[in-house]
């Protein structure tokens, strides 16, 4: 196969590469927090309906009783148990992030790919079509957008995916640009790949850990908009998410009768959640950023570039 | 030459996006299954007569690009329709919603800039040490609240102490001028206090980063070698072309500014343009809502294109 050995050498030099980058991120405490605290929440979704203590449909106890022995978390306004309820909520938080975000990354990778692989008016169209997407404010066009269709969850994820690609489409668009450049590619286009080839066999590998981190990254922004959507009343009043538990806590007066156990657990979860995302995905990102290693500002030592190597044997 | 050319480039772009917030602000509305009258006629005993009069009178019957040329000519001159709730023209309304805004979410804007700078600046150049992990956390923390949380955790907090809704009191009757800004700036303290809070993690994060990469670069090294004493290489070498970055970051970050204001005003009932979309939406106020969509995206565009225009001065190089 001469496709695997022209591929092979600029793979074990590009810092874009996934074991090289796997490694960069394993090394990062960062990372392995962010990940221990999402395995946590995904494990916590799945299982949930097993180890929620009471029903999050009854009440089972007053209302809005303080937590306590018996309801850990205390209860909301209908008497329901509030850690049960906490429990289920992230089911379909996460799962509204995640369907959003896929949607998101999928047209904005597309739209990246083609953008910076073919160039010329094909670029110019796109760039503008994003740009355009980019200035509108989107939450308020979701709120447009979900008002005037009716509030409904499939409609939060339609919404939250269609307009949060932007930033994943400029992203992967320059990659693409300089990947273009890159001496290999020309080298199998030359040799008569056709353009389909080179994009799936050359190009999406190498953006594939850079696509990896804005997924990660992206579904923060997805469940924090999930949650301002459900906040406005725009989500499914019947399902049960992080968002909507606010927002009932909220409207049924939780804040003045200073029943602060209605709020904050929903909130820490996302929260950290939402940490646990941002802590993984930024690693990812700075085990691909190079620039990001070098400080000749530092306060303890005074440090050189490397020359040649890494780590200890650097010269 | 080629700067004038980048300018008007510029403005022709924010013109083209606000005439596609317009035309797509008037098929959402229209060409999405459900016909207004047939919303109003829902009332019972609506006859078809009533309902023939009510399309003759929205000029619903007319075809839809002749509708379409008169909602722009209406729009170009103001005309964004009557509000369904109290029935004042869409406009005066916004306007007067935005003017409680302003005042607010810009307080809220620039404390988080100014917070985000010191804090992002500070751990960069102090990078790895105790100061750096723990405000690089605390950011990150702060980042991950949902702003209608931080909202709600400062309500209950501070209920007592602070006025939590609303911008003046209504009991207030016969107080001086300046008793009356001492009453705003009090109802004022909570939601700016919220805004800052969630918007300064995000500028701390980047500002760090931007830094960062600067201090990376060669000519700090030779600032370093020529002896420039270090306050000197912060804000003259690094921070200066960290700035490129940060001014971008506030542009982008205009949409989250929205985003949190309209959340705010909604937990801290602050009479803006944030809520009143939000009740608009609550109400099935159409002409609000579509009003208010428009309102808003304008402005967001305006202020873009100030932040790209700023961006020029600061980076001439910026021409393509």
């Amino acid at each position: 196969m001469s496709t695997t050995t022209v591929n092979q050498a600029p793979d074990s030099q590009s810092p874009y590469g996934f074991w090289p980058t796997l490694r960069g991120v394993l090394q990062q405490k960062t990372a392995l927090a962010g990940l221990v605290i999402v395995a946590f929440f995904v494990i916590i979704a799945l299982i949930s309906p097993w180890i929620e203590p009471y029903s999050i449909s009854e009440a089972s106890c007053g209302v809005f009783e303080a937590p306590s022995r018996a309801h850990w978390l205390g209860c909301d306004d209908g008497g329901v148990d509030m850690l049960s309820l906490v429990l289920r909520g992230g089911r379909i938080s996460m799962i509204v992030g995640a369907v959003a975000t896929l949607i998101a990354i999928g047209i904005g990778a597309t739209i990246g790919v083609l953008s910076g692989y073919f160039g010329g008016w094909v670029d110019t169209l796109l760039m503008r079509i994003t740009d355009y997407f980019l200035v509108v404010p989107q939450i308020v066009l979701m709120i447009a957008i979900a008002a005037v269709w009716g509030p409904s969850l499939s409609h939060v994820i339609i919404v939250i995916g269609a307009l949060m690609w932007t930033g994943t489409a400029r992203l992967i668009r320059a990659q693409v640009k300089s990947l273009r450049e890159r001496v290999y590619v020309k080298r199998v286009e030359a040799v008569g790949a056709g353009h389909a080839h080179i994009i799936f066999n050359h190009i999406i590998p190498q953006i594939g850990p850079l696509l990896v981190a804005n997924t990660v990254l992206a579904i923060t922004v997805a469940i924090f908009n999930e949650t301002a959507l459900a906040f406005l009343g725009l989500s499914d009043p019947t399902a049960v998410t992080w968002g909507t538990i606010m927002e009932h806590a909220f409207d049924r007066a939780a804040v003045s009768s200073g029943a602060w156990w209605a709020i904050v657990p929903a909130g820490l979860s996302v929260a950290f959640l939402i940490m646990g995302c941002y802590m993984l995905g930024r690693s990812i990102e700075d085990a691909l950023n190079p620039r990001l290693k070098v400080s000749y500002l530092s306060t303890h030592f005074w440090r050189l570039r490397p020359l040649v190597g890494r780590g200890p044997d650097a010269l | 030459m080629r700067g004038a050319g980048y300018v008007w480039k510029r403005v022709a772009f924010a013109i083209a996006t606000v005439y596609v917030a317009l035309t797509l602000n008037f098929i959402l509305f229209r060409v999405l299954p459900g016909s207004p009258v047939s919303q109003i006629s829902r009332v019972p005993n609506a006859s078809p007569e009533m309902k023939k009069i009510l399309t003759q009178q929205f000029g619903l019957d007319r075809p839809l690009w002749e509708q379409y040329l008169l909602y722009l000519r209406e729009a170009l001159h103001g005309n964004f329709g009557i509000s369904y709730t109290n029935r004042q023209p869409v406009l005066d309304n916004l306007v007067q919603a935005f003017a409680n805004t302003i005042p607010m979410v810009a307080a809220g804007t620039i404390l988080a800039i100014m917070l985000g700078l010191t804090v992002g600046v500070v751990s960069a150049v102090r990078r790895g040490s105790a100061t750096d992990h723990l405000s690089t956390n605390i950011a990150v923390l702060f980042y991950a609240f949902p702003t209608q949380f931080m909202g709600m955790m400062l309500l209950i907090g501070f209920a007592g102490v602070l006025p939590s809704a609303g911008m003046s009191d209504p009991f207030a009757l016969d107080a001086t001028a300046w008793e009356a800004l001492l009453d705003r700036l009090k109802h004022m303290i909570l939601p700016v206090t919220a805004l800052m809070l969630t918007l300064y993690a995000e500028n701390a994060l980047i500002v760090r980063s931007a830094i960062l990469e600067t201090l990376g670069e060669d000519h700090i090294l030779t600032a370093r070698a020529k002896g420039v004493p270090r306050h000197r290489i912060i804000r003259h070498y690094a921070l200066r072309n960290a700035m490129l970055p940060i001014v971008t970051m506030v542009a982008m970050s205009l949409g989250a500014i929205v985003t949190g204001s309209i959340l705010i005003e909604v937990i801290f009932s602050w009479p803006g343009i944030g809520r009143a979309l939000y009740t608009a939406v609550l109400k099935r106020d159409y002409p609000m809502l579509q009003g208010g969509f428009l309102f808003i995206t304008i402005v967001v565009i305006t202020f873009n294109l100030i932040a790209d225009l700023l961006y020029y001065k600061l980076d001439p190089r910026i021409t393509t």
